[in-house]
């Protein structure tokens, strides 16, 4: 009763607080365009904006403002330039369709641009085909919350990202849905940044990309269908966890490819149907634990460049490979995994194999250097080959093996 | 021809071969079944037997069915039915028994393990069309080196070597001429070379099923084109029924024109 | 049915050359010969299972080729009696009469035969004798035209005998053309209207059983034979 009470009273507050400082736009009000409206309101006013469609662009926020859109909008930026540009700090935008921006190749349009803004937020908002969705530059505390950015991306030269960061710190990027851009998720030079709760799909290249981005983490994510699920390059401290990489299928497709990355943490994650499910090149110091690795093509692909990394408490469910590698010489460390493939017993009965367990078969060897070869995957004769070189090595590194293979699969959270 | 069919049929199901296969499939699938309580890794290690079994079983059963009943097949041959009824009736007979044991023996524990409430039904068709589609090729094979070789032990090691070399051979020198070559556009030879190995084109559509994550990998067009879609599917399929066809045609052929 | 001029080899062994003879209703038809001499090549032949190189067989005015219809005019008595073994005498009887698709009688021969008994039973477990006296059962159970038996005595106990030559004589006067071979001669001389005497492919000899006694200077026809034998043996 009193919850209601007071439920009522600030609904008043809040309404009289809105209508001395909200603007209204629509076809029957004072304003007939957004940008009118921006230019006539003061700082820290509401814009409403009532249901229709608005043929604008290059609607530039220079003070703090909340733009919220009634009934989702239509703003068409007609094919040319972009459509909101913030260069100011706490501005809000809610509640829009966006669609149409120009295409530009010396320009990244997008459908809304933060430039120089703290504090910002930008939530609910559907946009369609707007060459880079949301655009952050030199940002800091903001907020890029339950959008949902479609884009028709067909090839990676004129196309841009769904949601592009640039030289931003503290910013946070949940519950978007990113699909058919070049990347759903771009971060370039970013720092102590969440990414939880995406969905990635559809995307030319990547589903979410670090560039010299440090401090960063993600969780929760789904990654489905991308060139590549995720790419991390020249990062530092990235927390990976709890993130679904599935059917991230061709000839360059990993689940999560790594490059030049070191210290971070790749746990609880699911890699499901991925060509490659973990590609690492120079990848170093990072924990792999309680992942679970199904029906990739290869669940593991750990270069020579790769050091330091420790691979522990994973299933490996009937994947096609289970590891391959160029190197000769492993530096990794493999222990206490589950492997669908491993044959060995258990007298001791404490759970761990007694012989130690190879992930890398001489087969996969063969088909990184004739990839044609793949066509006999499953015949006898590739067994034999497999066989007599796990009699005899000479090809696949002998110390990488896990020498505590679990004998039951390993029950993830 | 159905009347042929229909007594050879009758005779195998007397045979105790008949159930020794039948019994073996049957135990097999409940095996791997109360092993790993897992319909679909029950279906992957069935994939990788039957590859290997039912070509084998195959050709070991038509030679020695062959063989076996020259005496039945002698009494046909006095009495007023075209030779083509009488061996394509024998081999009908042969075929659709082994086949009808390994169906049973994978199905029956299959629906008790309630298949048909998982998405894993497309997988057991596979296993099973392309399980009797080879038992069909090798049985057919069987006859025909066996209507060939009048004399069983030669008859016999034909066949097995036959088998040894499309099971295992093929694919070394297969795999030995695209590393020899490795610097040639082999895609078209590789999938040519799949095409007249029966046991390969059975075993790329298996692969369909459970590496396509590790095919989409490969960045040949043709192969991409090959196994991407539908298109590999149904060559794959028609070629197998011209691995039927072709030796059928010709072991009629050469029965056509044999002193018994 | 005629067989004019046949000639058969098997890769560079030359079995027949050039073999004719004819069979007429009514007529029982002895092929003599030496093991080797080709009897049961001619046999196959006739009945389709061995493909001639050269000449001709003709059954009821049409030449065989690779025809089957034929066969439903002939009554095949093979040499060595081979059967599936799964099977029990019953059903590899109603089998035989299914496949071909003709009225059978064979209660009389079963009963003539003494077979009763072993209807029931798996071929696997018959004596010799047994076997045979199914494989007459299966030659003669069908109302053929010709008959074809190749060592059709072979085996048979002395009363069985003389009830397959009963037999026999009975088929003769119904009008059927009977050809057959066998190693007794004095079946053949006891039974035959005309001799074959096949030696190395060639007839040697075609004629009535006395024709051949008087050219061979024997008291019987056993006699006649051995004087062609050490005949051939001396050239």
């Amino acid at each position: 009763m009193i919850t209601s009470a007071w439920l009522f009273l600030f609904a008043i507050v809040s309404e009289q607080l809105q209508a001395s400082d909200t603007l209204n736009v629509g076809k029957a009000e004072r304003f007939t365009r957004i940008g009118d409206a921006v230019k006539a309101a003061f700082p820290g006013a509401v814009i409403r904006v009532l249901p229709g469609f608005y043929q604008e662009s290059n609607i530039i926020i220079d003070k703090k403002l909340h733009l919220l859109g009634v009934g989702f909008p239509v703003i068409d930026g007609n094919q040319k330039d972009e459509i909101f540009t913030v260069v100011a700090d706490s501005v809000r935008i809610s509640g829009f369709h966006l669609q149409n921006c120009g295409i530009s190749f010396v320009k990244d349009l997008a459908g809304i641009r933060v430039d120089q803004g703290a504090h910002c937020v930008i939530e609910n908002n559907r946009l369609f085909n707007t060459f880079f969705g949301i655009y952050l530059k030199n940002a800091r505390d903001c907020v890029i919350r339950d959008n949902y950015v479609e884009g028709l991306a067909k090839d990676e030269f004129s196309s841009g990202n769904a949601i592009h960061i640039w030289y931003s710190k503290n910013i946070t990027v949940e519950g978007n849905t990113c699909l058919q851009h070049r990347d759903g998720i771009y971060l370039e030079f970013v720092e102590f940044s969440t990414i939880r709760n995406n969905t990635s799909e559809k995307n030319l290249r990547y589903g979410l990309h670090f560039m010299f981005s440090n401090n960063d983490d993600y969780r929760w994510n789904v990654f489905r269908n991308n060139g590549a699920g995720v790419a991390v390059m020249f990062s530092k401290n990235i927390i990976m966890e709890d993130n679904l990489f599935e059917k991230n299928w061709g000839s360059n497709s990993y689940g999560l490819l790594l490059k030049d990355i070191t210290d971070g943490e790749i746990v609880r994650n699911r890699f499901h149907r991925n060509t490659i499910g973990i590609y690492g090149d120079g990848a170093n110091r990072l924990r792999m634990a309680h992942n679970e690795f199904m029906q990739n093509g290869w669940a593991l692909k750990i270069l020579g460049s790769c050091y330091d990394n420790q691979v522990t408490a994973n299933n490996f469910l009937d994947n096609t490979f289970d590891v391959i590698t160029n190197a000769t010489v492993n530096n990794n460390h493999y222990h206490g995994n589950f492997w669908s493939d491993y044959t060995g017993y258990d007298l001791d009965r404490d759970g761990v194999g007694d012989v130690p367990y190879k992930p890398v078969k001489l087969f996969s060897y063969v088909t990184s250097r004739v990839p044609q070869a793949i066509i006999i995957l499953r015949s006898p004769f590739v067994d034999l080959v497999n066989f007599a070189e796990k009699v005899m090595p000479s090809l696949t590194p002998q110390t990488l093996e896990d020498a505590a293979p679990l004998m039951k699969i390993i029950a993830l959270p | 021809m159905l009347k042929v069919l229909k007594y050879s049929f009758y005779d195998l199901s007397r045979s105790r071969w008949t159930y020794a296969y039948l019994l073996f499939f049957l135990l097999l699938t409940f095996g791997l079944l109360n092993f790993s309580h897992d319909l679909s890794k029950t279906i992957i290690s069935l994939m990788n037997v039957v590859l290997i079994l039912t070509p084998l079983i195959g050709t070991l059963f038509g030679a020695l069915y062959y063989y076996n009943s020259k005496e039945f097949i002698d009494l046909l041959l006095a009495l007023p039915l075209p030779r083509r009824s009488i061996f394509l009736g024998k081999y009908l007979g042969l075929s659709l028994s082994l086949s009808a044991s390994f169906v049973i023996g994978i199905l029956a524990p299959m629906l008790l393990f309630g298949i048909l409430s998982t998405g894993l039904v497309l997988n057991l068709v596979i296993l099973m069309s392309t399980g009797v589609l080879l038992t069909f090729i090798f049985t057919a094979i069987a006859f025909l080196v066996s209507i060939r070789f009048e004399h069983p032990i030669r008859g016999f090691g034909a066949a097995i070597f036959i088998w040894l070399f499309l099971a295992v051979i093929y694919d070394g020198i297969l795999l030995l001429i695209l590393i020899w070559f490795e610097h040639y556009p082999l895609d078209h030879f590789a999938l040519l070379m799949t095409l007249f190995n029966p046991v390969d084109l059975s075993r790329v559509l298996i692969m369909l099923q459970l590496d396509i994550s590790a095919l989409m990998g490969y960045t040949g067009a043709v192969f991409r084109k090959f196994l991407g879609t539908s298109l590999g599917m149904s060559i794959a399929y028609a070629t197998l029924l011209t691995w039927i066809i072709v030796p059928v045609f010709a072991f009629l052929w050469l029965a056509r024109r044999k002193d018994f | 049915m005629i067989v004019r001029d046949l000639y058969k080899s098997y890769r560079k062994h030359q079995v027949l050359k050039g073999v004719s003879l004819g069979l007429d209703p009514g007529r029982i038809t002895a092929v003599l010969g030496p093991n080797g001499s080709g009897k049961t090549t001619l046999i196959k032949c006739m009945l389709g299972m061995v493909i001639g190189q050269q000449g001709e067989i003709s059954a009821n005015g049409k030449n065989i080729g690779h025809d089957y219809l034929y066969r439903k005019d002939i009554g095949y008595l093979p040499q060595i009696a081979r059967f599936p073994e799964n099977l029990k005498v019953r059903e590899l009887v109603s089998m035989v009469k299914d496949l071909r698709n003709q009225p059978a009688n064979y209660e009389e021969l079963v009963s003539r035969f003494g077979l009763g008994p072993f209807m029931q039973k798996p071929l696997r477990n018959l004596s010799g004798g047994t076997r045979q006296k199914v494989n007459i059962l299966l030659a003669f159970m069908f109302d053929s035209r010709y008959y074809i038996l190749d060592e059709p005595t072979a085996g048979l106990d002395p009363l069985s005998l003389q009830r397959f030559k009963e037999m026999l004589l009975n088929e003769k006067q119904k009008g059927k053309a009977v050809l057959m071979t066998t190693h007794m001669v004095h079946l053949a001389e006891e039974m035959a209207d005309e001799v074959v005497f096949l030696l190395e492919g060639k007839v040697y000899f075609h004629g009535g059983v006395q024709e051949l006694k008087d050219t061979y200077d024997g008291m019987n026809l056993e006699a006649a034979i051995a004087n062609i034998l050490s005949l051939q043996e001396h050239a």
